[in-house]
């Protein structure tokens, strides 16, 4: 795919590397740019969810970026919010119907989530401040590096919460069976799920304690107040 | 069947926007730093929540669903336009948010000035929109239930935004470890104020909450398991 491209710059310079590698770990559209948590926490009850809800939200920014990039010297700057949206709504019906024909249960599972992603701030904001101003490839791969950054966290906060939670990751037992009368492995020793990992409240704080440990390690992110 | 009044006190408390669905964590955590300002958000987002999903419940009854367009003749009675309903939401909310402002602005000045520059932020708030869909999921059957959700989820919201406001604004004399100075303490404090929250779950309002028996607290939490799962 890179044979047709006639521009100077190589494909995966420099700088373009940096686009997809930022959001990952010091520009991470979670926990620095402080974008897309609006629906993220509230499907990190199991592993499987977020996944889907990351590639969900992936597909949606890869292709909205690319879309608007594309469209931008005809957007009148007035109505660019409406045009913004109306991309990202008729993406995110393209995920929702697709989702809803093969994965029903998931689908239901996720419920107003998936059409939430139309008002995810990451998707906006990446639009507006990126792809309005930037050539589609560059767009592209900063959707992707976004996505991604924002995927990272979503699955590592569900990763807590369904091991701790209910004891299994991707439904599959690890701490071994919790079912009362048949208990085996660690719940044979007296272990038990924590109850209050279900519960909204623990996403925040996992999340918080996520920021405390990426901010300790880079000191420059650390806010004033 | 739930009563109108239990919607309207569930949607503020034990289904919180912010606290139960995380909706509007976007503006929430970006403009909480001064109550004068959260507060005014607030009200903006009761107002913009208030008027569009009553609009969204006829679209969606009238329009959208399935075998909603009877009223046209019988040879409309087959369709079924739902897979439209979010681009025709997010439209409603968009245009109704235009809307508002040039209103607000033509007759009430005053007003125009304290919500005038949160009233375009509002259009991509995620708990407007949040709003529509779930007042779409839940299926309620009048249009004053669902007026009385998207009341109380204003209200929720507004009580929500102005309580980790003033918080913040104490905060600011708090010796908070470097590391989770702003978004990580705010975080942990709105995790808090998740868990008082919760306490509100279980109870009952209305004309039935006299003969319901007291709700054991084992299955308060497998319920809410539930309700999170699905």
């Amino acid at each position: 795919m890179s044979t047709d491209k006639k521009t100077s710059e190589p494909l995966f310079s420099k700088k373009n590397k940096q686009l997809i590698t930022d959001p990952l770990t010091d520009n991470n559209p979670v926990t620095i740019q402080v974008l897309g948590i609006c629906s993220a926490l509230a499907i990190t009850v199991q592993v499987s969810q977020a996944i889907v809800m990351s590639l969900s939200v992936l597909f949606v920014i890869i292709m909205g970026n690319l879309i608007v990039s594309l469209l931008r010297n005809l957007i009148p700057s007035r109505i660019r919010i409406i045009v913004q949206l109306l991309v990202v709504a008729s993406l995110v019906i393209i995920v929702d119907q697709v989702l809803a024909a093969f994965q029903p249960d998931l689908s239901a599972k996720l419920s107003v989530f998936v059409g939430l992603i139309i008002t995810n701030c990451i998707i906006m904001g990446r639009l507006e401040a990126f792809a309005m101003a930037n050539k589609p490839w560059p767009s592209i791969l900063d959707g992707l590096g976004n996505g991604l950054g924002y995927g990272a966290i979503l699955i590592l906060v569900a990763v807590f919460r369904e091991l701790f939670g209910s004891g299994t990751l991707m439904g599959y037992p690890i701490f071994g069976n919790s079912l009362p009368g048949e208990e085996s492995g660690l719940y044979a020793m007296g272990y038990q799920n924590n109850n209050l990992m279900i519960l909204p409240p623990m996403a925040l704080i996992i999340t918080g304690i996520i920021i405390w440990v990426q901010r300790s390690r880079n000191k420059a992110l650390i806010e004033e107040h | 069947m739930e009563s109108t009044l239990d919607i309207f006190v569930k949607a503020i408390f034990s289904e919180n926007m912010i606290f139960a669905y995380f909706l509007g964590m976007c503006s929430y955590l970006a403009v909480s730093k001064t109550v004068k300002t959260a507060a005014g958000l607030g009200a903006a987002v009761i107002f913009v929540l208030a008027v569009t999903v009553p609009v969204n419940f006829l679209l969606e009854n009238y329009v959208l669903k399935e075998g909603a367009l009877s009223w046209l003749g019988s040879e409309y009675a087959e369709l079924d336009l739902s897979f439209l309903s979010f681009i025709m939401y997010i439209a409603v909310v968009a245009s109704i948010v235009q809307l508002v402002e040039m209103l607000v602005e033509k007759f009430a000045p005053a007003l125009y000035g304290a919500l005038g520059i949160f009233l375009p932020l509002i259009a991509v708030n995620c708990s407007i929109l949040g709003g529509a869909l779930f007042m779409a999921e839940r299926q309620y059957s009048t249009i004053l239930d669902a007026t009385a959700f998207s009341l109380g989820s204003g209200i929720g919201w507004f009580i929500a935004i102005v309580a980790i406001a003033a918080i913040r604004e104490k905060l600011r004399y708090s010796n908070v470890p470097g590391p989770l100075r702003g978004l990580g303490i705010t975080f942990i404090v709105t995790g808090l104020m998740g868990m008082a929250f919760m306490s509100f779950m279980g109870i009952k309002y209305g004309k039935e909450a006299a003969s319901e028996e007291a709700v054991p607290i084992t299955t308060m939490i497998d319920n809410n398991e539930e309700n999170n799962i699905n």
